[in-house]
């Protein structure tokens, strides 16, 4: 990526990346913080990770050894919000839970916006027939419903933590790679595009120089949004039977297999990882939205 | 306008054929036999090997798409493994219901949501809307699992109001004889589709409020009724057109969760349990469905938008 030409660099260096988009990431980062629904969602996310990676420090709990005569206690004095049904704090498991929750969107939004970017920019900026094929393949799977996919999928690789990553991946790169093309096709035709390239500027340079800064809104807002969704759509899989084995914990698979004792009255097996579920989801929604205000960008969330 | 819809028609079955070909090969790559997981880990092989050539799984793969392919094309979309019935029976047994519970519940979503969402944005920012905002945006974040099992066991386990399963009739009459049962998965569906319908119509309608044609029509006396009503209302409809062209895919799998829970024998319980047993058949059928009422719902909603909304240009559209 870097360029052999000394001078191109110098004048390069001098364009719009430094001096003007400097500004303007500091305008919409105020324009983000000036957002009560950004506070908000931020407030939410930061507390909520203080409690799953400070917490553990302070509240000590056995995770490790299951213990049956312990096994669905009510809270206490002990335990705080009672056992699960290994014998577990539920509070030290929702500290474990949060952890692993918060691994995995975060892995998948990682991984989709990578990939989804690097697809979209390249069938973006090459275009013609190579577009066309990138993206019927992408409309090819689009068509194909998301919990289609995902329970084929499922079947086919083993779940386990990394198998889930990838799968949840597979299946949210698509939007993002449709996003990031279709800002592309619209800042191929900007003058400083143009400005860049009479300077001689390589399609790689005008890629990571040029595109990806300025696709960086609608992308950031799509990796908040998928972060939500990767939690939501395993706890959804675990619902159905499809989660990870016992010893794997995260909100979404506590808050499954709590749904069973539902009706034992075992509230405290429920509603806790319900709540920080759901708060976690609200927070990066609001995060999410916030972004997408700020910076005012038209786009609809598929 | 012709020329428009042939090409899109064209676009649609390379995407149609490319969704069975991917399907195929990705339910292909499933590790272990499929005879096996069927008939059981105590089958001789000779029953393997009968189960292998009746259904043709001893071909190479490649000539087995073919097959496949060749079948689809005369309109068989072969027979079910595990049920001994044809898919395509089936589905026709599935399908209705589906269209059933998704359209009413649908239907019954528009007609509170988009009043809702005008509401919201005439008297937005106050104490009702944000109090709205607040509940209908926690049902949108919901699990839908969680949201259902909640209605269960308030109104079925707790008040013993409604029973906890669907009407299990085999036809849509059948089920309408019951119409206690419907009542849960109904309410479910259509409480987590106006969570998403009205935040739609709310930011909408705050755009559509921010028009000067609106000035204009005030200006000519009309009362603020008929221009919310006549207006406001049937522009801000635009966007909630093309996410109702997107649902149309649901059909297959959109409501699995409220089907497994309320044991509703729709197509997403049938996929769903397709899946578990590796029944080939139904999950390419339904997958392929997928793909084609995903192409149908695009192409309607685009036609939809282009015939409420006449600024749009087919031409200009790709």
């Amino acid at each position: 990526m870097q360029p052999i030409n000394s001078t191109t660099t110098r004048f390069d260096e001098l364009d719009a990346g430094e001096i003007h988009g400097d500004g303007r990431r500091w305008y919409a980062l105020r324009e983000f913080f000036g957002n009560t629904q950004a506070r908000v969602g931020l407030a939410i996310i930061v507390l909520l990770f203080l409690f799953c990676f400070l917490g553990p420090v302070f509240y000590h709990t056995n995770q490790v050894k299951v213990d049956l005569l312990t096994k669905d206690f009510a809270p206490s004095k002990q335990h705080l919000l009672g056992t699960d049904d290994y014998g577990f704090d539920v509070i030290g498991r929702l500290m474990r839970g949060g952890q692993a929750s918060f691994g995995l969107g975060f892995a998948v939004a990682g991984v989709t916006t990578v990939v989804g970017t690097l697809y979209g920019a390249v069938a973006g900026i090459i275009g013609g027939v190579v577009d066309a094929v990138m993206m019927r393949l992408i409309d090819t799977l689009l068509s194909i419903p998301g919990i289609v996919l995902l329970l084929i999928m499922v079947n086919i690789f083993t779940p386990t933590l990394f198998t889930v990553i990838l799968v949840l991946s597979l299946l949210s790169w698509l939007v993002v790679a449709r996003l990031v093309r279709g800002e592309v096709l619209s800042l191929r035709t900007r003058d400083y595009v143009l400005a860049a390239k009479t300077m001689g500027s390589g399609t790689g340079r005008i890629m990571w120089r040029h595109m990806v800064p300025n696709a960086f809104g609608v992308i950031i807002v799509n990796a908040t949004f998928s972060i939500a969704d990767a939690i939501t759509a395993l706890s959804t899989l675990s619902f159905l039977g499809l989660g990870m084995a016992a010893p794997y914990a995260d909100w979404g698979t506590m808050l499954s297999n709590g749904l069973n004792d539902l009706f034992d009255g075992y509230w405290w097996l429920i509603y806790p990882p319900a709540i920080l579920l759901i708060l976690t989801i609200i927070g990066f929604s609001l995060i999410g939205d916030a972004v997408l205000d700020s910076l005012d960008v038209r786009l609809r969330r598929r | 306008m012709i020329a428009y819809l042939i090409r899109r028609v064209g676009q649609a079955v390379v995407v149609v054929i490319g969704v069975m070909i991917l399907t195929f090969i990705l339910i292909h790559m499933e590790p272990g036999s499929v005879a096996r997981s069927i008939l059981g880990i105590r089958a001789t092989t000779s029953r393997v090997a009968i189960f292998n050539a009746t259904y043709g799984l001893d071909q190479p793969l490649y000539k087995q798409l073919w097959n496949y392919t060749d079948q689809v094309f005369h309109g068989n979309l072969g027979q079910s493994f595990y049920q001994q019935q044809q898919v395509s029976t089936l589905f026709a047994q599935a399908l209705p219901r589906d269209i059933f519970l998704l359209g009413t519940s649908t239907v019954l979503a528009l007609l509170i949501a988009l009043p809702l969402g005008v509401y919201q944005a005439v008297k937005r920012n106050g104490l009702a809307d944000n109090l709205l905002s607040g509940t209908t945006f926690t049902l949108y974040t919901m699990p839908t699992f969680f949201f259902a099992m909640l209605m269960v066991g308030l109104f079925a386990v707790q008040l013993h109001w409604l029973p906890p399963t669907a009407p299990q009739a085999t036809s849509v009459a059948g089920m309408l004889a019951d119409p206690r049962a419907l009542v849960l998965p109904e309410a479910t569906l259509t409480l987590t589709q106006i969570a998403g319908f009205s935040r739609y119509m709310r930011s909408s309608v705050i755009d559509t409020l921010a028009q000067d044609y609106l000035r204009v029509c005030r200006a000519k006396g009309l009362g603020e009724r008929l221009v919310l009503w006549r207006h406001v209302l049937r522009n801000s409809f635009l966007p909630i057109v093309t996410i109702l062209g997107l649902s149309i895919p649901g059909l297959v799998g959109g409501a699995i969760v409220v089907e497994d829970i309320f044991n509703y024998q729709g197509m997403g319980l049938l996929f769903y349990q397709a899946a578990l047993r590796h029944d080939f058949p139904i999950l390419l059928g339904a997958t392929l469905l997928g793909g084609v009422l995903t192409v149908i719902g695009n192409l309607a909603a685009d036609i939809a938008y282009g015939i409420l909304d006449p600024r749009v240009r087919y031409a200009a559209d790709k």
